[in-house]
């Protein structure tokens, strides 16, 4: 509890209310993984947490460590364009894997290539 | 420290922390390995989420770089398991 004292109400309710929305995104993201029913349908589920979840959470934190004044607003942006460039790259490895072991579901990963 | 944070922020983690169940529970009874990798991958997301919002709470600027650093090595570990599903190994 270092400088939270310092903020006012406007940059308080401005930091809930971002940072409640984006963990909410997070879990109907998490809970979609949980409900949904092929693997194609659940791939798409956990985006919501990557995308809108650090979306939010990231200008929660911008905005309150910018208004307590102990840092610079600028690292956030850093993860912020970190997963959103590295989300779309992982699910296309990941979805383009499964479809060449469903294609031939016999056939083992041998690595002899 | 006003109170409308301390409780947004203890909301915003047990939130963040039923989604890391709901991906725990995927990650352990998922019933192939890219069900498997694919809630790993949402694990380290809401992990990540869950240290940001606990800077916040705790007006530190430490946890912003473990953050960072679970960011990196979560994504490559990612590819890495995935290039496994691909290949059958990770770097040819």
């Amino acid at each position: 509890m270092i400088a939270s004292s310092e903020v006012s109400s406007t940059v308080a309710l401005l930091t809930a209310t971002l940072l409640i929305l984006g963990a909410a995104t997070t879990l109907v993201g998490a809970l979609g993984l949980v409900r949904l029913q092929s693997f194609y349908q659940r791939a798409h589920a956990p985006t919501l947490g990557t995308t809108l979840g650090v979306v939010c959470v990231a200008l929660a934190s911008m905005i309150y460590f910018s208004a307590a004044g102990t840092r610079p607003i600028l690292h956030e942006v850093l993860i912020l364009i970190l997963v959103t460039a590295t989300t779309p790259i992982t699910l296309i490895i990941l979805v383009r894997a499964t479809r060449l072991r469903d294609e031939n579901p016999r056939e083992e990963p041998s690595g002899h290539q | 420290m006003n109170t409308l944070l301390v409780w947004s922020v203890t909301v915003a983690q047990i939130l963040l922390g039923a989604a890391m169940v709901c991906a725990t529970f995927r990650l352990v009874c998922g019933p192939r390995a890219q069900d498997r990798v694919l809630a790993f991958d949402n694990l380290y997301v809401n992990a990540m989420l869950l240290l940001l919002a606990f800077g916040i709470g705790s007006g530190s600027t430490l946890y912003f770089e473990a953050a960072l650093i679970i960011a990196l090595l979560g994504f490559v570990s990612t590819v890495a398991l995935a290039k496994f599903l691909l290949r059958g190994e990770v770097i040819e």
